[in-house]
């Protein structure tokens, strides 16, 4: 309970998501249903679950890489709609690394993490160039900045994926998955760098089954299944003290491993 | 099973050793290449022998036993190629009826294609920025140059012919193909339902349907259904329905590419916030295009040699400046040659098509450089 107060005692209760009633289907297939949520500015959340509990839809939906049919999602005061201009104010604002890193194969890192900023921030080139090395340095690759991605390893991939969202200086940092992809090796490096951005008090939603990621930094452990959120809690009584049979069964399986 | 202890230390690592000399080198790759089995080894020596056969007939018919001159056919001895017409015909293989004092214009046009082209097919070209612009002026300074205007003595398209004809045709078809198959393939995936109606209707129907079809009906149905005084120039209508014919073309070829980039890439532009065509223009097609390169270059050469069926609408290229050679009294049963040399021209530009494609698909592979 201790580090959720002391989340919300700095911020003093600003929420900067807000999700209310949400229902998807995909289809005809219920994905979401009657998801509520509020995330404070600066509260870190887990979100877990066995895979096709739509764990992924909600966070995409976040950004509006999926859109909703019922309910509505605010972020930061904007409500997202068809109205495509809502929808660009979000994507300015929200951050996405996905599980496959989605580095874009045919420029180089700096170039991968420069498109963004000025493109859509119309950032000069070399200011953007210098905020790309700056966030590179904090990712600890400052020595890619040349290379193209298919030379990379899979943890500086997804180091650069990182730092090509910080780069567009979000409020908000969605991960989906961010170290399922990775070599066992290569995880705790990626940890590392998320381990890092949350101390610096980013708002972060990060959907992973790295347990020691969660304890280490949540303020919050969402366990979602079948498309509803099941169980909420503070990491200390998530894991020691979980109250439905759902979460009981699937944290046995998953610390098994 | 028991297991065996084992451990080496950093000092007693293995030292690197040369490969085996014959895996290596001339020696390793004719080994590997040509005699690597019984089966390769007979067919390196039956090709060789072939080749053996064919090379020295083709050189002593077409240089050591050719006739290089006279007035007519019955010049030739016969012995080998009778290249006599060359002198007096070479001119209309090249520029076909245009007024023989005026071809140094379309010399000078071919000149300036070199510059013009340079900075767009290759990195490094000096003053590279600058070109850009003088190849976006191009097609403007070639057209003055062709047909005249401005103080130079205009020149119709009817006396538009030989090889000339074909690099205008080909070449500005090449140039209009290319955007426009790139609007019709992302008019086909859009998700706009009139956009996409309309650009998989103009695909189908055009890809549908011969271009020596598309020809006629820029040259005879047409113009039944334009005003009476309206004319086209017979060879902006072949241009207009060859660009048209190819776009189809290229955009199923686009559209390939574009499928084979993952879902991830246009997720990761829009989690960007990059517009629809931001992320159409730096990160999609840049992609889909490197893949494609091969497809669509496939689609210009085809282009370039369907330039041949102007005949159809009584323009004479280069081939039909052949054929008519060849039917001429003082040049009859001249056939293999005027085709060998017609052949040579189209082999010559495809080809230099073909190698170029390779080096661009080189030049921008980023996966394997490791």
């Amino acid at each position: 309970m201790s580090d959720a107060t002391a989340a919300t005692s700095q911020g003093a209760s600003e929420p900067v998501i807000e999700i209310s009633s949400l229902n998807k289907w995909f289809g005809a297939f219920h994905v979401l249903r009657d998801i509520n949520l509020v995330v404070e500015r600066r509260e870190k959340i887990v979100i877990c679950g066995p895979s096709g509990s739509g764990k992924s839809t909600l966070i995409r939906c976040v950004n509006r890489l999926e859109d909703h049919q019922e309910g509505t999602i605010t972020v930061d005061g904007t409500e997202l709609t068809y109205d495509l201009k809502n929808i660009d104010t979000i994507r300015r604002e929200v951050g996405m690394v996905f599980q496959q890193f989605n580095l874009f194969p045919h420029l180089t890192v700096l170039e991968n993490l420069c498109v963004a900023p000025i493109w859509v921030r119309k950032t000069p080139r070399a200011q953007a160039e210098a905020l790309a090395h700056q966030y590179l340095e904090r990712v600890q690759i400052p020595e890619q900045a040349d290379k193209y991605p298919g030379q990379l390893s899979g943890g500086q991939q997804q180091r650069v994926a990182i730092a090509r969202s910080l780069c567009m200086e979000p409020n908000i940092m969605l991960f989906d998955e961010p170290t399922s992809a990775l070599d066992p090796e290569m995880i705790k490096e990626v940890l590392d760098v998320m381990v890092d951005l949350a101390v610096s008090g980013m708002t972060m939603i990060v959907v992973t089954h790295e347990m020691g990621f969660a304890s280490q930094v949540a303020d919050r452990v969402i366990f979602m299944d079948h498309g509803q959120i099941v169980e909420q809690n503070t990491p200390d009584e998530f894991f020691n003290n979980p109250q439905s049979d759902r979460t009981k069964l699937f944290l046995s399986q998953i610390l098994e491993k | 099973m028991t297991v065996q202890p084992f451990h080496r230390s950093q000092a007693d690592l293995l030292p690197e050793r040369a490969a085996p000399a014959a895996t290596v080198g001339i020696v390793g790759w004719l080994r590997q290449n040509l005699f690597s089995s019984w089966a390769n080894t007979a067919f390196s020596l039956i090709s060789l022998y072939l080749l053996w056969l064919i090379i020295p007939t083709v050189i002593s018919w077409a240089f050591i036993d050719a006739n290089l001159a006279g007035d007519d056919r019955f010049a030739c001895n016969g012995a080998g190629a009778c290249w006599a017409w060359l002198d007096q015909r070479i001119n209309q293989f090249l520029y076909g009826f245009y007024p023989s004092d005026q071809t140094w214009r379309v010399d000078i046009a071919l000149v300036l294609l070199v510059p013009a082209l340079a900075p767009l097919l290759f990195d490094g070209v000096p003053y590279a920025r600058y070109l850009r612009w003088f190849s976006l002026a191009y097609p403007v300074i070639a057209t003055f140059l062709l047909i005249g205007g401005f103080g130079l003595e205009g020149v119709s398209t009817h006396k538009f012919g030989g090889f000339m004809l074909n690099v205008t045709v080909g070449l500005a078809g090449i140039v209009l193909s290319l955007p426009i198959g790139i609007v019709l393939a992302l008019g086909r995936r859009s998700r706009l339902p009139i956009i996409r109606m309309l650009s998989i209707g103009f695909i189908e129907l055009v890809r549908g349907v011969p271009l020596i079809t598309l020809l006629f009906v820029s040259n005879i149905i047409l113009p039944i259904f334009l005003p009476p005084d309206v004319t086209f120039d017979a060879l902006v209508r072949v241009i207009i329905m060859v660009s048209a014919f190819s776009s189809a073309y290229m955009a199923e070829v686009i559209r390939g590419g574009l499928q084979a980039i993952p879902r991830g890439q246009y997720e990761a532009a829009q989690a960007l916030g990059l517009r629809y065509w931001q992320s159409m223009g730096l990160i999609i097609l840049p992609q889909a295009l490197k893949i494609s390169i091969p497809g669509i270059v496939n689609t210009f050469i085809g282009l370039f040699k369907d330039t041949t069926l102007v005949i159809i609408i009584g323009l004479f290229d280069i081939l039909g400046i052949g054929n008519a050679m060849v039917s001429n009294p003082d040049w009859l049963g001249l056939a293999t040659e005027a085709y060998v040399f017609v052949a040579l021209f189209f082999f010559i530009t495809c080809f230099s098509m073909s190698r170029y494609s390779l080096h661009l698909e080189k030049r921008l592979d980023t996966e394997e450089r490791r």
